[in-house]
């Protein structure tokens, strides 16, 4: 047990746990998900916040296995290497605000880091421009660090349902999920809401999904798998142990997009993308800061809730109300450019981050 | 003396970032740095490494560890 541990915590391991991200999401493509959305975890957090009824955008509404499995599978590992702690209280209602801006700007780019990556890799172009942002956001977010930025310690709970919340919630939903399948051609279950067209329809087998979600949530709590933190250790610290998996995960999926058929490069007319720049880099600039902020990508802030980590989860709430929001009053975007709203919900979440940032301190 | 950071629930990379901190101030000596998680186990040894400190040794204490760094 002790090497396997101890694996995932060398070079050698975060680069495995990156080449297996990056070879499995294209091949969840190839299965049904939506294009160059393999994996994506704004993406598929906005589609169980439409699978619920948070928002109605007929098109993106899903209860995606990929996200539950994370939770559950970063729980499973967790516990198996006494490794789940649970913990909360570090400033519980900022984090939830970081979220929802998170998301945000997120939709605004149409990704989260993960899927930037993905996009790159599948050839889109546009994605330079969040990539660009994204690690703008991030050097944002360092500077406050910096400067003394915390959002206050976090206090071990003796009480094991502080921890427990959030992946039992998430096993809840998977449990619902297999109870309330979408019937034939109709877009409502028992209560689950489903898309007929769109990205919400486009999905690889539940059972596939959920075992490579299972699979990554345990390979991701063992190697602490973080695209922010790739970023922010080599800014902050010019310490690339975190880069190397997301560059390993870059390669693996263009290596593997090549090889499948998937890598189609350009600018126009690539698939959930739009190519208004200006906001595909400021979009992604208020989602790294904000992830900055709050210590984690997306997708560790669901492995850290896997951990037990209560502020992780009160952070992947506030994702998935903030696409709520975003798809309500449109701030989300789609292929023919930002929504109505988009613009200056991104500069207020630009604003209020700052604010956080200036504002949360250690001393 | 053993200069001692208590890094314990905050979120990272705000243990390195302490950990680093003292690592300049006193240039060597002795430091123990109190974390809570595993993750930041891992993250302050590889720092404190990279540093050019050795990792003397990890003790688990309560809920946490107990990382004592040397530089001589």
């Amino acid at each position: 047990m002790e090497g396997f541990k101890n694996f995932f915590g060398t070079k050698g391991g975060i680069i495995f746990v990156g080449l297996i991200i990056g070879i499995l999401a294209p091949i969840l493509q190839k299965l049904g998900n939506p294009t160059n959305m393999g994996i994506c975890v704004a993406c598929m957090e906005r589609d169980i916040a439409g699978a619920l009824g948070f928002h109605r955008a007929a098109v993106v509404q899903y209860m995606r296995p990929e996200i539950l499995g994370f939770v559950i599978g970063a729980f499973l590992s967790a516990l198996a290497f006494k490794e789940f702690r649970p913990r909360g209280g570090s400033a519980p209602f900022i984090r939830f605000i970081l979220g929802v801006f998170a998301m945000i700007g997120a939709l605004v780019f149409l990704g989260c880091p993960w899927r930037t990556i993905l996009r790159l890799a599948g050839g889109d172009g546009n994605a330079i421009f969040g990539l660009l942002g994204l690690i703008f956001g991030i050097w944002v977010g360092t500077r406050f660090l910096k400067a003394g930025y915390s959002l206050g310690r976090t206090q071990v709970s003796t009480s094991k349902a502080v921890g427990l919340g959030f992946p039992l919630l998430m096993l809840g939903l998977l449990i619902l999920l297999l109870i309330d399948p979408q019937p034939e051609g109709e877009a409502r279950g028992m209560l689950l809401f489903y898309s007929l067209k769109g990205p919400g329809a486009q999905h690889a087998p539940l059972f596939i999904s959920l075992a490579a979600g299972l699979l990554i949530g345990v390979l991701a709590q063992r190697s602490r798998f973080c695209t922010m933190g790739a970023f922010r250790d080599i800014i902050l610290f010019r310490q690339g142990h975190l880069f190397l998996g997301i560059a390993a995960l870059f390669i693996a999926a263009i290596i593997t997009n090549l090889i499948i058929g998937q890598f189609n490069p350009g600018f126009e007319k690539q698939p959930i993308a739009h190519t208004m720049q200006l906001w595909n880099f400021l979009g992604m600039t208020l989602a790294g800061l904000a992830f900055t902020l709050a210590g984690g990508c997306p997708g560790r802030q669901l492995f850290m809730s896997g951990e037990g980590d209560g502020d992780a989860a009160v952070f992947a709430t506030g994702m998935i109300v903030g696409a709520a929001i975003a798809h309500n009053f449109g701030l989300a975007s789609s292929p023919a450019g930002i929504g109505p709203n988009g613009a200056v919900a991104t500069v207020i979440g630009l604003i209020v981050c700052l604010i956080i940032g200036l504002t949360m301190r250690r001393r | 003396m053993t200069e001692i950071v208590d890094a314990r629930g905050l979120s990272c990379p705000e243990p390195v970032l302490l950990t680093l901190e003292a690592i300049k101030r006193f240039g060597k000596g002795e430091i123990e740095i109190l974390v809570d998680t595993d993750t930041s186990k891992e993250n302050v040894s590889r720092a404190a490494s990279s540093m050019g400190w050795q990792i003397e040794n990890v003790i688990e204490e309560g809920s946490g560890y107990r990382i004592r760094i040397k530089r001589d």
